[in-house]
C-alpha cells in the first residue's frame, strides 16, 4: 500500500513537472510575469505555477480513501514537481538554452524560484511551496462538499478581479477602485476584502438556494420567467452605456462567436454533424455583405446596410446547401474533413489574384457600408451593439424553437441514428441540408455585422483557425446547450480579448481544452439538459470502476 | 388482397444470393412469421421491405402499389414500421422524444409555424405530446416519460422500440426477434402484446422470430427461408411437420444422409455478407 | 407472369438515384470538363517547353514521395483505430523543426562537411525519433483514453491535439521561419534531377522497403497486421492490442519524421505552421489511394504530388488565369472533396473494408 503511494505520487509529480515544463517553456510562465494580480508580489504566473501544483497533487490523491494517505500523496507530488521546476530552473541559469528555447531566460529562472535569489534559499523555497500547494490542496478537497467548491470559486474569483484590473477598475466608483486597485492588480487589502466578499456570496449561495429555490419555483411560472428575462436583457441592454469603447467592442466580437456558435450548434450539437469548415459561411456573409456595399469595386451595386443583409443570408444559406449536397452521404469524420477542405477552398478563391477584381484579393475590401437608420449612422461599437444583442437573441429563440419542434427531433433523431431516423419516416437529405443551411444563415448574419462593424474584409479574419475557435467553444460549453454556447464564447473569445498577453497562446489553450473536454467532461461545462442526467450516471459508472483498477495496480 | 406482398424478390451480395425468388403474402389483420436457420435472408428481406435494401429482382407490392426500391422515408410514410433485432433506440433522448419522433411524418406544420410559435404549431405539437404519453402508456412506459432511452430496463427498451414504430400509425408491423433476451414471463407478455396489437390496433403484423414457441403459438402463417430461398409455407401445424424444414433445421445430412460440404461453406459466407 | 420493375431502377441497373445526388455529378462533372478544356487550351498555347513540364513532373514525384511518407502514417493508424489522426501532420512538423537545432550544430561543428552522409542520416534519425515520440504521446494522452467512444470525439480531440502541438512549437522553438543548412553534396543537379530531389527519392523508397519487412518479417509487424484485421480475434490470439497500436503510432510517427527532414531538404525552410498543408495533402493522398491500403497510400502520394505540381499550370494556364501558382493548393483540397463524395474507398480500395451498414 505504502509503496503504491509513494510510487503514484512520484509519477504524478512527475507528470506534473513535465506539465510545468511546458508552459514554462512555451512561454506562458513568462508572459504573465509582469502580470500582478495581488499587490507587488502575486503575479500570475506564481498562480499558474501553484495552480499546476496543487493540481498535480489533486490528481495524484484523488483516489485514495483516507485523508492521511491523500495528504501525504499530494505533498509528496507537491515536492516531485517543484523538484522538476528546481531543476529545470538550475539548468537555464547554468546552461544557455536560448539558441534552442527561446523562452527559457534568466528571467523564466527567477520566476520558477518564485522571485528568489538563485542559491540555496531560492530552491528551498520553491520546494516549500511545492509542498504547502500539495497539502492545501488535498486538504482542501478533502472538506465535506459546499467547502471546496465555495473556496475555490471564492479564490478564482479573486484572481479573476485582479487580472481584470483594467476592465473592472474604470467601470466602478473611483474611491471603491482607489481602494481595491493598486497599479497593477489588487491591493493587499482590496484582495482581502474582495476574498471574503466573494467567500460570503459563495456560501450564502451554497446554503440559502436549498431554502429559496423551492420558495421561488412555488410563483407562478409566466412572471417568473417574464421577470428574470427582463431583468437579463435590461443588463444587456445596460452594456454600451457604461462598457466603454474598449469593452463594447469585445462584447460585439463574442456577440459574432455566439452567433457562429448557435449557428454550428445546429450543425454539430443538434444534427451531429462535425463541420469543420463553418468559417466559410462567416466569410461568404461578411464578403456578400462588403461586395455589395463598398464602393471600392469596379462594378459594386453599393447597397445600403439594409439591403445587403437579407441578400447576404440568402447567400449564405445556398452556399450551407451547396456545401451540404455533396456531404450528405458521407460518414462523419470524412464529412469533418471534407468540410474543412471547402472552408479552405473558399479563403484560398479569395484570397487569389485570379478573384482579386471582384474580391479584392489579399487586401480584402475595405469602406463597407454601416448600417443607416433615418439620419443615424450606426458606427460607434457601442450601437452597433444592439444590432448584434437583436441578432444573438433572434438566434437564440430561432434555436429554442428548432429544437422544441419536429425539424430538432428530426436532427437528433439523424445524430442519434441515421438508418433509424429513415425508418420513422425523416428525410435525411431534407435533414441535413436544413441543418446546414439554417446553420449556415446565422454564421453568415455573424459575418455580415462583422464586415459592418469593422468596414473592411481580409481573407486573413478567415482562417481555419475560427472554424476551430467556433468548435471549440461548442465543445466547451457542450454540444448542443443553448447557455453553454454563451458561456463558451464568453471564456473563449471574450477572456483572451481582454487579456493581451495571451492572445499568442490562444490555440494552445483551445487545443487543450478540445483534448481535456473530450477526456473528462465530454457533455461539456453546461451539459444540454436532457444529456446531464446521462453524465451523471457515466462518472457515477466511472467511479465504481475506480477503485478496481487501483487494486490491479494500473493507472 | 393481400396487405404486404413480394414476388420473386431476389437480392444479392456480391456472389451471394442472400434472397432468391421470395413469394410472401401477408393477409390483413393477421400475424406472419418468417424463420429460417442464421443466414437464410429474414434480415434481408426486412431491409428490402423497408428500403434499405434495393432489391436486384423482383418486386415488392404494399396495399397493391410497388414499393420496391422506394427511399426507407417514404416506406415508413406509407405505413411500414419495424423494430431491429438489437435494439435501436435513440440512444440519448427521452422515450417521450423517440416516440415524438415515430411521429414526425404526421405533424403538419411549417417551418414558418415552429419558429414563430403560431397557433396552429401548439395545437399540433400538444396534440402530439398527448398521443406519444397515451402510446407509452399503451406499451406499459406511463411515468417513464421523461427517462432516457438507454437508462431503462431492456425489457422496456423493446416496448418503447415498439411504441416508437406504432406511433408511425403503420397499417403493417415488422418485428425482428421480438423476444430475443427475454425469459419465460417476459415472453409470455410479448406474446400477448403481439396477440392485441393484431386484435385492438388492427394491424398487421410480420416476424421474425427464433424462438419457435413463440413463432409456434401465435402465428396464422408460417414463412420458412433457407439459404433465401422459401422452402415452406402455412400454418404452424402444416410447416412443423414439412420434411424440408426439418432437413434445414437439423441439416441436410439428417435428412438425406449426403453430406454437403460446398453449403456449409455457403452458408458460413452467408452469415458474414447478410446484414 | 411479368414482374413490374419500377423504370428509374431498371435505368440504373437497381440503384437508386435522388436529385441531391444527380446535382453532386453534375457539379463533378463539370469541374472535370473545365480540368479537360483548360488543359487542352494550355497544351494548344504552348507557353511550356516538354522540359518545363519534365521539370514539373519530377519535382511533383519528389514532392509526392515525401506525401508518401507521411500518408502511410494516416493510413497505418486507420487501418489499426479506424480513425483519422488529424494531428499527424504536427508529427510531422515537430521532427522537422526539432532536427533543425541539430542539423545546425552539426553544420556549425563543422561535422556537416566533414562526413555529409553520416550527418544525413543522423538527421533523419533524429527527426524519426522526435516524431515517433510525439506521435506515442499524442496516441496516449490524446486517444487512448476515449478508445470505443463515438467516432467524433477522438476527431475532435485529434484537432485539439493538432493545435496544441503547433503552438507548443511555436511557444518552443519562435514563430519564425528557420532555414536547415545546405548540405554541399547534395547541390547540382543529377541528369534531369536535383540531387536534393534524388536523396529524398531514395529515402523514401529505403523507409518504404523497411516498413515493408518491418510489417512482413517482424513480430510487431505481424500484431500490427493482427489488429488491423480484426482487433477482438487479435486479442482472444493473446495479441497485446495497446502494444500493436503504440507501435503503429510510433512507426507512423518515425516515417513522418524522416518525411519531415527529407521536406526540409527540399524546401529548407521551416516553421511552426509547416505541418498543416503536409499533413491535409498526406491524408489526402491516403484517402486517394485507400485508406488503410499501404500501396495505396504510396500511390495515392505520388499521383497527388504530380497533379499539384504539373495542374496549375496544366489546368489554368489555357484560360489565361493570373498567377495560377496560387491555386495550387485549391487543387490539392478539391481533389480531396472530390475524392470524398466520388470514392470514398479510393483508387485501390479499401483494404479494410467492413464498414457499417444497416
Amino acid at each position: 500500500m505504502t509503496s503504491r503511494l509513494v510510487r503514484r505520487a512520484i509519477l504524478s509529480g512527475i507528470v506534473g513537472g513535465f506539465a510545468i515544463w511546458h508552459v514554462s517553456l512555451v512561454g506562458l510562465v513568462p508572459a504573465f510575469a509582469g502580470r500582478r494580480l495581488i499587490g507587488e508580489t502575486i503575479t500570475f504566473s506564481y498562480v499558474l505555477l501553484v495552480a499546476f501544483l496543487a493540481l498535480t497533487a489533486f490528481v495524484a490523491a484523488r483516489r485514495f480513501p483516507g485523508a492521511l494517505a491523500r495528504v501525504a500523496t499530494g505533498a509528496v507530488a507537491g515536492i516531485v514537481a517543484s523538484l522538476m521546476m528546481v531543476l529545470l530552473s538550475v539548468v537555464i541559469t547554468h546552461v544557455n538554452l536560448r539558441a534552442i528555447f527561446l523562452n527559457a531566460t534568466p528571467e523564466l529562472a527567477r520566476v520558477l524560484r518564485f522571485g528568489a535569489a538563485d542559491g540555496t534559499t531560492g530552491l528551498l523555497q520553491t520546494l516549500a511551496i511545492g509542498l504547502v500547494s500539495g497539502v492545501l490542496a488535498t486538504l482542501l478537497a478533502s472538506l465535506p462538499t459546499p467547502w471546496p467548491r465555495t473556496l475555490v470559486s471564492a479564490a478564482f474569483t479573486t484572481l479573476l478581479l485582479g487580472l481584470l484590473r483594467d476592465v473592472v477598475g474604470p467601470l466602478l466608483p473611483r474611491t471603491i477602485t482607489t481602494f481595491l486597485y493598486g497599479p497593477a492588480g489588487l491591493t493587499v487589502q482590496g484582495a482581502i476584502v474582495v476574498l471574503a466578499v466573494a467567500l460570503l456570496l459563495f456560501s450564502a449561495r451554497w446554503f440559502l438556494v436549498p431554502q429559496i429555490a423551492p420558495a421561488w419555483a412555488r410563483l407562478p411560472e409566466a412572471p417568473r420567467k417574464v421577470g428574470s428575462s427582463a431583468f437579463l436583457l435590461l443588463f444587456l441592454a445596460s452594456i454600451p452605456l457604461w462598457a466603454g469603447l474598449f469593452l463594447s467592442n469585445v462584447a460585439n466580437f463574442v456577440g459574432f462567436y455566439i452567433l457562429m456558435g448557435l449557428g454550428l450548434n445546429l450543425v454539430l450539437g443538434f444534427a451531429g454533424l462535425l463541420d469543420l469548415g463553418y468559417v466559410a459561411f462567416f466569410a461568404v456573409g461578411a464578403y456578400t455583405m462588403a461586395v455589395l456595399t463598398s464602393p471600392e469595386l469596379p462594378h459594386g451595386p453599393q447597397l445600403s446596410f439594409w439591403v445587403a443583409l437579407p441578400i447576404a443570408i440568402v447567400a449564405t444559406i445556398i452556399s450551407g446547401v451547396l456545401i451540404g449536397l455533396p456531404v450528405l452521404r458521407m460518414r462523419g469524420d470524412y464529412l469533418a474533413i471534407a468540410t474543412l477542405g471547402f472552408g479552405e477552398i473558399v479563403r484560398l478563391l479569395v484570397l487569389s489574384d485570379w478573384l482579386k477584381p471582384y474580391l479584392g484579393g489579399a487586401q480584402g475590401i475595405t469602406r463597407i457600408a454601416r448600417p443607416e437608420i433615418g439620419d443615424w449612422r450606426i458606427a460607434s461599437p457601442q450601437s452597433f451593439f444592439y444590432l448584434v444583442l437583436i441578432a444573438c437573441l433572434a438566434g437564440w429563440f430561432l434555436s429554442i424553437a428548432l429544437r422544441d419542434s419536429r425539424f430538432g427531433r428530426a436532427w437528433f433523431a439523424i445524430r442519434e441514428d441515421e438508418f433509424v431516423a429513415q425508418a420513422m419516416g425523416i428525410n435525411r437529405v431534407i435533414g441535413k441540408l436544413s441543418a446546414f443551411a439554417i446553420g449556415a444563415s446565422l454564421g453568415g448574419v455573424s459575418g455580415a455585422l462583422f464586415a459592418s462593424l469593422v468596414s473592411s474584409v481580409v481573407p486573413a479574419s478567415f482562417s481555419l483557425l475560427v472554424s476551430i475557435n467556433v468548435v471549440a467553444l461548442l465543445v466547451l460549453g457542450g454540444m448542443g446547450s443553448l447557455p453553454g454556447v454563451v458561456v463558451g464564447a464568453l471564456a473563449l473569445v471574450g477572456l483572451p480579448e481582454l487579456l493581451r498577453e495571451f492572445q499568442e497562446y490562444r490555440l494552445l489553450v483551445y487545443g487543450a481544452i478540445l483534448i481535456a473536454m473530450m477526456i473528462f467532461r465530454p457533455a461539456g461545462l453546461l451539459p444540454e439538459r436532457v444529456h446531464r442526467r446521462e453524465l451523471e450516471e457515466a462518472v457515477e459508472a466511472e467511479r465504481e470502476v475506480a477503485p478496481a483498477e487501483i487494486a490491479t495496480g494500473r493507472g | 388482397m393481400p396487405l404486404l406482398e413480394t414476388r420473386r424478390l431476389t437480392k444479392r451480395f456480391g456472389g451471394l444470393v442472400a434472397l432468391r425468388d421470395v413469394d410472401l403474402a401477408v393477409e390483413e389483420r393477421t400475424i406472419h412469421s418468417v424463420i429460417g436457420p442464421n443466414g437464410a435472408g429474414k434480415t434481408t428481406l426486412f431491409n428490402c421491405i423497408t428500403g434499405f435494401l434495393v432489391p436486384d429482382g423482383g418486386d415488392i407490392l404494399f396495399d397493391g402499389t410497388s414499393i420496391a426500391g422506394l427511399r426507407p422515408d417514404l416506406v415508413a410514410r406509407l405505413g411500414i414500421a419495424r423494430t431491429y433485432q438489437n435494439i435501436r433506440l435513440f440512444k440519448h433522448l427521452t422515450a417521450l422524444q423517440n416516440v415524438l419522433i415515430g411521429l414526425h411524418p404526421h405533424l403538419k406544420y411549417t417551418l414558418v409555424d415552429a419558429i414563430f410559435r403560431t397557433p396552429r404549431f401548439r395545437r399540433v405539437e400538444r396534440e402530439a405530446q398527448r398521443e406519444a404519453e397515451e402510446l407509452l402508456a399503451f406499451v406499459g412506459l406511463a411515468g417513464r416519460e421523461l427517462t432516457i432511452a438507454a437508462n431503462l430496463p431492456y425489457g422496456d427498451q423493446r416496448r418503447l422500440e415498439i411504441a416508437r414504430a406504432l406511433a408511425l400509425r403503420p397499417r403493417v408491423l415488422l418485428l425482428d426477434e421480438p423476444t430475443a433476451g427475454m425469459n419465460p414471463q417476459e415472453t409470455q407478455e410479448m406474446i400477448d402484446f403481439i396477440r392485441m396489437l393484431r386484435d385492438q390496433r388492427q394491424l398487421t403484423i410480420l416476424l421474425i422470430e427464433h424462438d419457435m414457441k413463440v413463432v409456434m403459438t401465435i402465428s396464422d402463417v408460417v414463412t420458412v427461408l433457407d439459404f433465401g430461398e422459401k422452402i415452406s409455407e402455412g400454418t404452424p401445424d402444416e410447416v412443423r411437420r414439412d420434411p424440408r424444414v426439418i432437413e434445414a433445421y437439423l441439416g441436410r445430412g439428417a435428412a438425406s444422409g449426403l453430406s454437403q460440404p460446398s453449403i456449409v461453406e455457403q452458408r458460413e459466407a452467408g452469415q458474414h455478407g447478410a446484414p | 407472369m411479368s414482374i413490374a420493375v419500377p423504370p428509374l431502377r431498371a435505368l440504373t441497373g437497381g440503384r437508386r438515384i435522388d436529385v441531391s445526388q444527380l446535382i453532386v455529378w453534375t457539379i463533378g462533372i463539370s469541374l472535370l470538363a473545365i480540368v479537360g478544356i483548360g488543359s487542352i487550351l494550355t497544351l494548344r498555347a504552348g507557353h511550356y517547353s516538354a522540359q518545363q513540364w519534365r521539370d514539373f513532373v519530377v519535382f511533383g514525384i519528389a514532392q509526392g514521395s515525401i506525401y508518401a511518407l507521411i500518408a502511410l502514417g494516416y493510413t497505418m493508424v486507420y487501418g489499426v483505430l479506424r480513425m483519422i489522426n488529424f494531428a499527424h501532420g504536427e508529427v510531422f512538423m515537430s521532427g522537422a523543426m526539432t532536427t533543425f537545432f541539430f542539423a545546425d550544430y552539426l553544420n556549425r561543428s563543422g561535422f556537416l562537411k566533414a562526413h555529409p552522409w553520416v550527418s544525413l542520416v543522423a538527421m533523419l534519425l533524429c527527426g524519426g525519433l522526435v516524431s515517433m515520440t510525439v506521435a506515442v504521446l499524442v496516441e496516449r494522452i490524446a486517444y487512448r483514453p476515449l478508445r470505443g467512444a463515438p467516432r467524433l470525439v477522438p476527431l475532435i480531440t485529434a484537432v485539439g491535439a493538432s493545435f496544441f502541438l503547433q503552438y507548443t512549437f511555436r511557444g518552443l522553438f519562435g514563430s519564425g521561419v528557420r532555414a536547415y543548412p545546405t548540405i554541399p553534396v547534395l547541390q547540382g543537379k543529377l541528369w534531369i534531377f536535383q540531387k536534393t530531389q534524388v536523396a529524398v527519392i531514395v529515402g523514401v523508397l529505403i523507409t518504404l522497403a523497411l516498413l515493408v519487412l518491418f510489417l512482413q518479417r517482424t513480430r510487431a509487424g505481424l500484431a500490427i497486421r493482427a489488429v488491423a484485421e480484426d482487433r477482438e480475434a487479435a486479442a482472444l490470439m493473446g495479441v497485446d492490442v495497446d502494444r500493436a497500436i503504440v507501435t503503429t503510432f510510433a512507426v507512423g510517427g518515425f516515417m513522418a519524421g524522416i518525411a519531415g527532414v527529407l521536406y526540409a531538404l527540399v524546401f529548407v525552410q521551416v516553421q511552426f505552421y509547416m505541418g498543416f498543408l503536409p499533413g491535409i495533402k498526406a491524408f489526402t493522398a491516403a484517402v486517394l489511394g485507400g485508406i488503410g491500403n499501404l500501396p495505396g497510400a504510396a500511390l495515392g502520394g505520388l499521383v497527388l504530388g504530380i497533379i499539384e505540381s504539373v495542374g496549375p499550370s496544366l489546368f489554368f494556364d489555357g484560360y489565361g488565369i493570373r498567377a495560377a501558382h496560387q491555386l495550387k493548393d485549391v487543387i490539392a483540397f478539391t481533389i480531396l472533396v472530390l475524392i470524398l463524395i466520388f470514392r470514398p474507398t479510393g483508387i485501390l480500395g479499401e483494404r479494410l473494408g467492413g464498414e457499417e451498414r444497416v
